[in-house]
C-alpha cells in the first residue's frame, strides 16, 4: 500500500517535474508544478510527516503558486516566442550535466544505501506531533525561527519597492 | 650679539618664504621692503656680530653656536650648529653687505620684469643659502649651503627660463657645479672615515696628529676638497659655466661673482687651511690651477666684446689669484682679496647692468663708446673699480693683488713661476679693463641713433649702491696695508686666529727691499697694461685690427675661448650622448620598455582568451557552476 | 518503514536534477524560478526523508525554515521580473547582459 503509493507519488513527482521544464507556456508549466508540489506533500505524507505535507500544500502549493499565477497573468505571458537558442552548446551541456549529476548522486546512494541501516527508532509510523515540532522550534530553533520573521519583512519591503511603478 | 648669530641666516630665509609664498599678492613697495630689509637686517646683525667679535682678545675669538641637533647616527652627529670666527665674521659681513646693496640696485633695474617676486625671492634664498655655507661649523651643513647656492644659481642663471639660452646655462652650472660637489662630498665621506668627525674645529686641531705630512690620506682629502671648490670657484678645468652664467640678469651675476657662489670654494680651503697644509701636493696643485686660471682666463678676456663676459673671465682670473694664495699658503692674502674682488666685482658688474639699462640690453662693447657724457655717475664708479681691479697704488686691488702676488715669490711654497703666472696676469688684467673702459665710455660714440637719444643715466636706486660700492672698491684696501708702506696689515693679522699656525708655516724670509722690488714692478706692470691699453684703444685704434691680422690664428684662438667649449662637447658631451642614446635605443626601449610592454600584452592576451567565458549571461555562469559540481562530486566518487 | 531511504534520496536527486537543468536550460525568467522551487523540493525531500528516518525532528524544522525562505525569494524574484519586464517588455534573461559591459 505504502509502496504503491509512493510509486505513484514519485512517478507523478518527476514527471510533472520534467514537464515544468518542458512546456513553453508559463502557464502550463504553473500547473505543472502545482501538481509536483502535491505529490511531494503525498510523499511526506506517506512518511508520517503530516504537519510538513500540510505546510506544504498550504505554502507552495496555495500562497506561492498562486503568486506565480498572479504574476503569469499580471504580465499576460503567452507561449515563449524567444526565438531559436544562439548557444546551443548551453542546452546540450545543461541535459549532459543534469543527467550526470543524477548517475553520481545516484552512484553515491547506492553505495552508501547499506551504511543507512535500519532507522534507528525503527518502523513507527506516524511520528510527528505538532507539539514536538513546535515546542523545538520556539526552544531550540527560536532565533533562527525570529530571524526567519526579519527576512520575511526584508522580503515585503524588498518586493513593494522593486515593483511599485511609483513610490 | 654673537649669541643671535642665527638672525642672520633667518631674515633672508623669511624673506624667501614671504616673498615666495605670498608674494603674488602684494605690492611693489612690500616685496621691496621684504626683500632688501631682510638683507638689511641681516647686515647689521653681521656688523654687530663683528663688532662683538672685535672686542674680544684675538685668541678668544671663537665662538660656536648650536642650534639644534640634526643628524645623530651612531658615532655620526650633527648639529645644525654656527661658528664664528674672524673669517666667518669678515664673510658674513661681506656677503650680507654686498648682497643688501645688490638687492636695492635690483629693485631699480629689474622694475619692469613680469618676475619681479620670484626674482627677488630667489634671490634671497642665494644669500641664505651663502651665509649658511659660511657660517657652518661642520662640513654636512657647509654642504647644504654649498648645494643650495648651486640651486639657487641655477635658477637665477636660467631666470629668464623662455629664452632657450638662459635655460642651457642654467642647466650647464648646475651640471659642471655637480662635477665638482661630487668630489666634494667624496671627500666630506673620507674626512669622516678619517677623524670620525665632520666638524671643523676638532678636524682642524687634530690634523697634525691624524694626518701623516704628506701622506696619501691627506692628499686624498684636500684634492677631492679642492675638486669642489674647482667646481664652485670655476677654476681650470670647470670654469666653463662661468662665462654661460650672464645669461641671468646681471645684478644676479654680480651676486654670483662677488657676494656668493664663486667665493665658497676659496673659503671652503681656507677654511681647511690646516689639512691642506697638511698635503704639500694639494697646495702645489691649488696654486698651479690657481695660478694657470689667473693668466688663462685674463687672456681670453683680452679679445672679448661682450661686457659682461670680459668681467666674467676677469672674475676666473682674480679668482685664480685667491687660489693661488691659498696655494701658497697665504689664506689671509686670498681672503682679503676676496673681500676686495667682492667690492669691485660687484660695482663693475653693477656698472654693466647700469649700461645695458641704459642701452636697451646692449651687450657689445664694439657698439659702444663715449658713454661717459650720457652716465657720469657710471663711468665714475666704473672707473674706480677698473683701477682696483687694475692694481693701481691707492686703490684696494693693488693691497690685496700686490699680497697675492708677492707672497707667490716669497713664501716657502712660492716660486719664481708662479709669481710669473701672477704678475703676467697682472698686465693683461690692467690691460682688458682698461681696453673695456675706453671702448664703453671713451672715443667717438659708436651708437645707433636710437639708442644715442635713449642713453641715460641709471635712477638713484641704482647709482646710490654704485657709489657706496666705489667708496669700499677705493678704501677697502686700507685695512691691510703691508708693513713695508707703514701699514700693519690688520685684515690678516685679524684673521691669523682662524688659520692657526699655518701663518708662522709660511713666514715670509725675504728682505724688505726685495719686496720693494717686487712691489714697484707689479705697479709698473699694472702702468704698463694701462698704458698699452691707451695706446690700443685711444691713440691709434686702427692697431688692434692690424695686429689681429696680423696674428690671425692666434687671435682666432683666443677669441674662441681656446675653443674649450668646443672641446668639451667633443670629448665628453658628444661620447656621453652616444651612450645615453646606446641606453635610451637599446637598453630602455627594448629591453625595459620591451619587457614591461611584453608583460601588458601577455597579459592582455590572456584576458583576451578568458574574455569569452564572460558572456555576462547568468545562465552560462549557472553552467560553469554546475560543471563544478559534477567534477568535484566525480573526484570524490572516483577517489 | 517499507520504502527504503535511498530511493527518496534517489527521488529527491532526480527532481533536484530536474531543477538544475530547467535553471540551465530555460529562457523564461519564471520558469527559471519555478526551476528553483523545484530544486528546493528536491532539498526539502531529503531533509525529511532524513528526518523520518533517524526520527530527528530538526529536519523538519529546516524544511519550515527552508519554505518560509522560498516564500521571501519568490516574492522578491517575482517582482523583480515584473520591474524587468516593465523596462524591457520581456522576460527572456538573454535580453539581459548588462552584467558585461
Amino acid at each position: 500500500m505504502v509502496t504503491a503509493a509512493f510509486i505513484i507519488f514519485g512517478l507523478a513527482a518527476i514527471v510533472s517535474a520534467i514537464m515544468v521544464i518542458s512546456f513553453r507556456n508559463p502557464m502550463a508549466s504553473a500547473i505543472a508544478l502545482i501538481v509536483t508540489l502535491c505529490s511531494i506533500a503525498g510523499l511526506f505524507a506517506i512518511m508520517g510527516a503530516t504537519f510538513v505535507a500540510a505546510l506544504q500544500v498550504i505554502v507552495y502549493a496555495g500562497a506561492i503558486m498562486v503568486l506565480f499565477l498572479f504574476v503569469i497573468m499580471l504580465l499576460n505571458l503567452k507561449r515563449d516566442e524567444f526565438g531559436p537558442e544562439k548557444r546551443k552548446i548551453q542546452r546540450t551541456l545543461g541535459i549532459i550535466l543534469g543527467l550526470l549529476l543524477v548517475l553520481e548522486v545516484g552512484i553515491f546512494i547506492q553505495a552508501g544505501l547499506g551504511d543507512f541501516g535500519p532507522s534507528p527508532a525503527g518502523d513507527k509510523g506516524s511520528f510527528t506531533s505538532i507539539t514536538e515540532l513546535s515546542s523545538l522550534l520556539f526552544t531550540k530553533y527560536l532565533f533562527a525561527f525570529e530571524v526567519t520573521s526579519l527576512l520575511l519583512l526584508v522580503a515585503i519591503v524588498g518586493a513593494v519597492i522593486l515593483a511599485k511603478k511609483k513610490l | 650679539m654673537l649669541d643671535k648669530v642665527w638672525l642672520v641666516l633667518l631674515f633672508p630665509l623669511l624673506g624667501f618664504l614671504l616673498n615666495g609664498l605670498f608674494g603674488w599678492k602684494f605690492k611693489r613697495g612690500l616685496i621691496n621692503l621684504i626683500a632688501c630689509g631682510s638683507v638689511g637686517l641681516s647686515f647689521l646683525v653681521s656688523l654687530g656680530v663683528f663688532l662683538d667679535l672685535l672686542k674680544l682678545a684675538p685668541e678668544a675669538r671663537h665662538f660656536e653656536k648650536v642650534l639644534f641637533p640634526w643628524v645623530v647616527s651612531g658615532s655620526f652627529k650633527t648639529a645644525f650648529s654656527f661658528l664664528v670666527d674672524p673669517l666667518s665674521a669678515l664673510m658674513i659681513l661681506v656677503v650680507s653687505g654686498v648682497a643688501f646693496l645688490i638687492h636695492i640696485y635690483s629693485t631699480g633695474y629689474m622694475h619692469d620684469d613680469p618676475g619681479y617676486v620670484r626674482y627677488f625671492s630667489y634671490l634671497n634664498l642665494f644669500t641664505f643659502s651663502m651665509l649658511l655655507l659660511v657660517l657652518a661649523d661642520n662640513l654636512l651643513l657647509m654642504y647644504i649651503g654649498w648645494e643650495a647656492v648651486g640651486l639657487c644659481s641655477y635658477l637665477l642663471i636660467g631666470f629668464w627660463y623662455e629664452k632657450k639660452s638662459a635655460a642651457d646655462a642654467g642647466k650647464k652650472a648646475f651640471i659642471v657645479n655637480r662635477i665638482g660637489d661630487f668630489g666634494f662630498a667624496l671627500g666630506i665621506m673620507l674626512t669622516f672615515v678619517i677623524f670620525g668627525t665632520v666638524y671643523f674645529t676638532p678636524i682642524l686641531e687634530r690634523a697634525p696628529e691624524v694626518l701623516q705630512y704628506g701622506g696619501a690620506a691627506a692628499t686624498a682629502i684636500t684634492l677631492l676638497l679642492f675638486l669642489g671648490a674647482v667646481g664652485k670657484s670655476a677654476q681650470i678645468p670647470l670654469y666653463v659655466w662661468l662665462p654661460d652664467a650672464m645669461e641671468g640678469p646681471t645684478p644676479v651675476s654680480a651676486l654670483i661673482h662677488a657676494a656668493t657662489m664663486v667665493t665658497a670654494g676659496i673659503y671652503m680651503v681656507a677654511r681647511l687651511s690646516a689639512l691642506f697644509l697638511m698635503a704639500p701636493v694639494s697646495m702645489l696643485v691649488v696654486a698651479i690651477v690657481g695660478g694657470v686660471t689667473a693668466l688663462y682666463a685674463a687672456s681670453i678676456g683680452l679679445m672679448q666684446n661682450d661686457i659682461k663676459r670680459v668681467l666674467a673671465y676677469s672674475t676666473i682670473s682674480q679668482l685664480g689669484y685667491m687660489f693661488l694664495a691659498c696655494g701658497v699658503g697665504a689664506f689671509g692674502a686670498g681672503i682679503f682679496h676676496l673681500m676686495t674682488h667682492a667690492f669691485f666685482k660687484a660695482l663693475l658688474f653693477l656698472c654693466a647692468g647700469s649700461v645695458m639699462h641704459a642701452l636697451a640690453g646692449e651687450l657689445n662693447i664694439q657698439k659702444m663708446g663715449g658713454l661717459k657724457k650720457h652716465m657720469p655717475v657710471t663711468y665714475w664708479t666704473f672707473l674706480m673699480g677698473t683701477l682696483a681691479i687694475a692694481g693701481i697704488p691707492g686703490f684696494s686691488g693693488f693691497f690685496s693683488k700686490d699680497e697675492i702676488i708677492w707672497k707667490a715669490f716669497s713664501s716657502a711654497q712660492g716660486h719664481f713661476l708662479l709669481w710669473f703666472l701672477g704678475a703676467a696676469g697682472a698686465l693683461m688684467t690692467a690691460f682688458y679693463m682698461f681696453r673695456l673702459l675706453f671702448l664703453t665710455f671713451h672715443g667717438k660714440s659708436r651708437l645707433t641713433p636710437e639708442l644715442e637719444k635713449r642713453a641715460h643715466e641709471s635712477p638713484n636706486k641704482m647709482t646710490v649702491p654704485l657709489i657706496i660700492l666705489a667708496v669700499l672698491a677705493v678704501i677697502g684696501g686700507y685695512v691691510g696695508i703691508p708693513h713695508l708702506l707703514g701699514g700693519g696689515n690688520r685684515i690678516e693679522k685679524f684673521l691669523e686666529p682662524s688659520f692657526g699656525q699655518v701663518s708662522k708655516a709660511v713666514e715670509t724670509h725675504h728682505s724688505g727691499g726685495v719686496e720693494l722690488l717686487m712691489m714697484i714692478i707689479s705697479v709698473l706692470i699694472a702702468l704698463g697694461g694701462v698704458y698699452l691699453a691707451y695706446t690700443f684703444y685711444i691713440k691709434k685704434t686702427e692697431l688692434p685690427k692690424k695686429l689681429a691680422e696680423r696674428y690671425r690664428s692666434i687671435y682666432t684662438l683666443i677669441y674662441n675661448k681656446y675653443y674649450v667649449d668646443e672641446i668639451y662637447n667633443a670629448v665628453i658631451v658628444q661620447p656621453l650622448k652616444f651612450f645615453a642614446i646606446i641606453c635610451w635605443r637599446f637598453f630602455d626601449v627594448i629591453v625595459i620598455d620591451g619587457s614591461a610592454n611584453g608583460l601588458a600584452k601577455l597579459v592582455g592576451l590572456i584576458g583576451n582568451l578568458i574574455r569569452r567565458f564572460e558572456t555576462g549571461y547568468v545562465r552560462n555562469y549557472a553552467l560553469g557552476f554546475v560543471v563544478g559540481v559534477v567534477i568535484i562530486l566525480g573526484y570524490f566518487m572516483l577517489r | 518503514m517499507p520504502v527504503p531511504l535511498g530511493y527518496y534520496l534517489g527521488l529527491a536527486a532526480i527532481i533536484f536534477t530536474v531543477g538544475v537543468i530547467g535553471v540551465l536550460v530555460r529562457r523564461n525568467a519564471i520558469i527559471i524560478l519555478m526551476s528553483i522551487e523545484l530544486m528546493l523540493n528536491g532539498a526539502n525531500l531529503t531533509l525529511v526523508a532524513f528526518s523520518v528516518h533517524l526520527q530527528e525532528l530538526s529536519g523538519q524544522v529546516f524544511v519550515f525554515l527552508v519554505m518560509t525562505v522560498a516564500a521571501a525569494e519568490a516574492a522578491v524574484g517575482l517582482a523583480i521580473i515584473v520591474m524587468i519586464f516593465r523596462n524591457r517588455e520581456s522576460v527572456n534573461v538573454d535580453n539581459l547582459n548588462i552584467m558585461k559591459w
